[in-house]
């Protein structure tokens, strides 16, 4: 129920910064995932939005708002934290309705709010327990019971789903995803599993080193990754990067291997730039055996390692060029070690980012 | 043979090895436990020694009941303990809340704090007498100097000053004991439940009243528990300070008893004083390690 701004948002610690200026604008009711590997400084983001950190420099608005200078109390947001943060010496009931209480609500809305919130958790036969009595997921639940009781104007989720095991943690995430849809809200949410961040965000904010590298749908995040950090950290398994130099209108790969440069590329490079060629392993696929074969493509041949057999696909790790490249088999065929795989390798999807620089030629 | 021998050693094994324990417990507690239960049904005078001998069953602790004396004694030191307990609780949290704040010198701070607690009682008391005199003394030395008063005030001569000077003392000593502890316990704090609590709107009043102190309380407990076992030592500050004078207006229990018991030599009552005081002291232990138990049963939680 409400916008939040970031512009020129910086965070140090003494004199080292972690954040360094970054620009973010949420739409109301949008739910934004940050993610990035560790110590990319999401949570330090996020703990300044919530008002946990100072801000060292720049503005932070929530519904047009600047909150610099507000303590959590007055921002009306609330917080999942990773390990849950509940007060264990409450009843999940008295959890659930701490919010509500401080802030002088009547017996009886506390009373009904925390019955709303348990209903749409499946806590309410649980109200009576202390959180050291319950299992990883209920107390996980527990924390988003007490955010969701105070109507905030925004939630703020920081790695909510990492201490719980790979099942539970898929089902949360459909929860997650469901609670969004039901109590329609702003919500911002931490990762740095690019699964959560596929499945779950309306936007991706991929963060580096304090920066900001791109924001985008998951969509364009997946298939217009600005440069070979995102192209690499984004999607599983992760994409294939190849050093490469133009050569005669083609891409010329350390052991002479070549490439056609994409079409829509051609263009764009010149004779004897260093480039780095990214290709998803959905991409690389054995004549006949692709997922894709429309479009531009041209052939390579991979020298396998092994295959890794997934049912009706294969994952196949195999070296071209000396590096090692991963490739994806699509129907019931078994690879040996050892085995020359001719592949085509599809150009109208395969990025082209400069070696220098990692950007992608595309990204403007 | 051999193995039965072996496999009957080993069952015994542990009971050999606990002997010692069990004896030296055996002649160091429990006999003169048990002796001086049964003196204080006797009316055993350290002067007459066949007194030991008449058994007259609970008569010594039905005489407690009417005793005056005895009965200001033991008010006055239930009122001694609250007020005492009580600062040294609020002081110790005050001290201990300042140095968890602090992010550096908390470690030298730490050990200055535990000071007091290498004194011996009987040292305390003697440091607060001289503090307290009233020609020579330091309290009022300063308060003159600063021109507060120009009386020499008499700190341990007055009842209620006397009193006074005996809680300041006391507090003094154990103040310590309560701030390590709770600081112990602020160390301990996870920092996320706080965290939260300010995101749900807490002010930090609301934010030490709802989460901080709740997790303290089984510190406090400990504190108080252990406190309430060894509160005895304020005998030594009393008896040095005031020896329960002036008049009697500042005896406590303790030093009621050692003055019955070794003064008038009248041993059987003293040791009927000294077991209702004993019950006194192991009443508020088992009540404070109750809720301490209690209070542990959510600690399980606190990640
Ligand atoms: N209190 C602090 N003092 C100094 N540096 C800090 C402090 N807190 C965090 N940092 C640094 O700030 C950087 C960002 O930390 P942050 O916790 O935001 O990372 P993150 O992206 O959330 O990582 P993770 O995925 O591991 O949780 C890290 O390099 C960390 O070392
Ligand atoms: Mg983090």
């Amino acid at each position: 129920m409400a916008e939040i701004s970031l512009k020129k948002v910086v965070k140090s610690y003494g004199r080292t910064p972690v954040v360094h200026g970054i620009d973010l604008e949420i739409a109301d009711n949008e739910f934004v995932v940050l993610v990035g590997p560790s110590g990319c400084g999401k949570s330090t983001t996020l703990r300044m939005i919530a008002g946990l950190e100072d801000i060292s420099d720049g503005e932070i608005r929530i519904r047009g708002r600047l909150v610099n200078d507000l303590p959590p109390r007055k921002r009306n947001i609330s917080m999942v934290f990773q390990n849950y943060a509940l007060y264990p010496h409450m009843s999940v009931r008295d959890n659930l309705g701490f919010g509500l209480k401080i802030a002088g609500q009547s017996r009886s809305v506390v009373a009904e709010r925390v019955a709303e919130a348990a209903g749409i958790l499946g806590l309410s036969d649980l109200l009576d327990r202390l959180p050291a009595e319950l299992s990883g997921g209920q107390r996980q639940r527990v924390a988003m019971g007490r955010a969701i009781v105070r109507h905030p104007d925004a939630f703020l989720f920081d790695e909510p789903l990492s201490n719980l095991d790979a099942k539970l943690r898929g089902q949360m995430r459909a929860e997650i995803k469901k609670l969004h849809q039901k109590v329609a809200s702003t919500i911002v949410y931490v990762t740095h599993d690019q699964i959560e961040a596929m499945t779950l965000a309306d936007r991706i904010v991929v963060m580096r080193d304090g920066h900001i590298d791109q924001v985008g749908t998951p969509m364009e995040v997946f298939n217009h990754p600005v440069n070979t950090f995102v192209a690499a950290f984004i999607g599983s398994p992760p994409m294939n990067q190849l050093p490469a130099v133009v050569d005669a209108g083609r891409l010329r790969l350390e052991d002479g291997t070549t490439i056609a440069v994409p079409e829509r590329l051609r263009a764009r490079v010149r004779a004897g730039q260093k480039l780095i060629l990214g290709v998803r392993p959905d991409d690389i696929s054995p004549e006949g055996y692709g997922l894709m074969e429309d479009g531009e493509s041209d052939r390579v041949d991979l020298l396998v390692d092994i295959a890794e057999p997934l049912g009706m696909e294969s994952l196949i790790y195999s070296r071209l060029a000396g590096q090692e490249v991963q490739a994806k088999l699509y129907g019931p065929r078994l690879v040996a070690p050892g085995e020359r795989l001719t592949c085509r390798i599809s150009l109208s999807r395969a990025h082209l980012f400069d070696a220098g620089t990692g950007r992608n030629l595309e990204a403007e | 043979m051999l193995r039965a021998l072996r496999v009957r050693q080993t069952a015994l094994a542990p009971l050999i090895l606990l002997t010692p324990a069990f004896t030296v417990m055996l002649f160091v507690v429990a006999l003169p436990l048990a002796f001086s239960l049964y003196t204080s049904m006797t009316p055993y005078r350290l002067i007459r020694p066949e007194t030991l001998d008449i058994f007259i069953g609970t008569r010594n602790y039905v005489r407690l009941w009417d005793n005056a004396a005895f009965w200001a004694a033991f008010w006055r030191t239930i009122l001694f303990l609250a007020i005492a307990l009580n600062a040294e609780l609020l002081l110790g949290l005050g001290i201990a809340l300042l140095i968890n704040k602090l992010t550096w010198g908390q470690r030298t701070l730490r050990t200055i704090m535990m000071f007091p607690m290498m004194f011996s009682p009987i040292l305390v008391g003697f440091q607060f007498k001289f503090i307290f005199n009233d020609n020579i003394g330091i309290v009022n030395n300063a308060l003159q100097s600063l021109g507060l008063t120009d009386r020499a005030i008499p700190w341990l001569v007055d009842a209620q000053l006397a009193m006074f000077s005996i809680i300041v003392a006391e507090v003094w000593m154990s103040t310590s004991i309560f701030a390590i502890l709770l600081l112990a316990g602020l160390l301990a704090m996870p920092r996320d439940p706080v965290e939260a609590a300010k995101v749900d709107g807490c002010n930090s009043w609301q934010v030490f009243r709802h989460i901080t102190l709740p997790f303290l309380m089984p510190f406090i407990f400990i504190a108080m528990t252990i406190r309430s076992l060894d509160v005895a030592r304020a005998y030594d500050i009393v008896h040095v300070m005031t020896g329960g004078g002036p008049a009697g207006r500042t005896e406590l229990l303790w030093t009621l008893i050692a003055r019955v018991g070794y003064d008038n030599a009248r041993m059987g009552e003293a040791n009927a004083m000294a077991y209702v005081s004993t019950l006194l002291s192991i009443a508020f232990t088992v009540f404070f390690f109750r809720k301490l138990m209690a209070a542990r049963r959510y600690m399980g939680g606190a990640e």
